[in-house]
């Protein structure tokens, strides 16, 4: 349990909602909205967080509600995107890998809403797929459904069944992340 | 697509997770948002007005 004033510690985990926020909304203008608008919810509201419990994933719940339940006001199925993936791209030690990240970005913001909230929270935060589903107010078999989908997806846009792009993008991979001792 | 747990698979969804982290944390880099930061001090400064009345 975190010894930090409540208030404090929401302060830490503000670069992580604003990552989720811009991973569920594809579009900076819409994610700060949703942003502040999970601030004020949460800071107003702190009475109502039990300390010992996941912070983290309390804030991660307060703007996901906020983005649907605005989706929903606006009857908007299909979201403004603006490239925040692409335009996030950082400076990488490769060219191979910088091309190879761009791809994995591309594909990543085409997959639907849910697939790519599922993947961001068990894949990209660490939450499990039980947290992940009470987040999302599903059960634990459909957040890992969600999670296998959207591999699958990937793995198709990406062709990443295919043996030899996936050597290739091992390669490529190492040099992005960094990553040691991917077994072959 | 090979079979869930085959090694293949495997290492497709490891692959899958390290970009997915690398995708975020390079988000997580991104700076704050002045709005956000504003909002904060106004929060504080109300919370400290609200301290100094009790």
């Amino acid at each position: 349990m975190s010894d930090l004033d409540p208030k404090d510690e929401l302060v830490t985990h503000l670069p992580a909602l604003r990552a989720f926020a811009l991973s569920l909304t594809r579009n900076r203008a819409t994610a700060d909205d949703m942003m502040q608008d999970a601030v004020l919810k949460a800071w107003s509201n702190m009475d109502k967080f039990q300390p010992g419990t996941n912070m983290r994933a309390w804030l991660f719940t307060i703007l996901r509600n906020n983005y649907y339940s605005s989706r929903r006001k606006l009857n908007r199925e299909v979201a403004d995107v603006d490239n925040v993936f692409s335009d996030t791209l950082s400076v990488k030690p490769d060219h191979d890998g910088r091309l190879q990240m761009m791809d994995f970005k591309v594909a990543f913001e085409q997959l639907a809403d849910e697939h790519r909230e599922a993947l961001i929270l068990v894949g990209a935060s660490g939450f499990s797929y039980d947290d992940a589903a009470e987040m999302c107010g599903v059960a634990t078999g459909t957040m890992k459904s969600r999670v296998n989908r959207a591999r699958a997806k990937l793995t198709e846009l990406l062709q990443l069944d295919d043996d030899q792009a996936l050597e290739l993008t091992d390669s490529a991979t190492m040099a992005v992340v960094g990553s040691p001792n991917i077994p072959s | 697509m090979a079979g869930e747990n085959s090694p293949k698979q495997e290492r497709i969804d490891r692959y899958i997770d390290q970009n997915l982290k690398k995708v975020f944390s390079d988000l997580e880099n991104d700076e704050l948002p002045g709005e956000i930061v504003d909002l904060l001090s106004v929060l504080r400064a109300q919370d400290k007005e609200l301290k100094e009345k009790k």
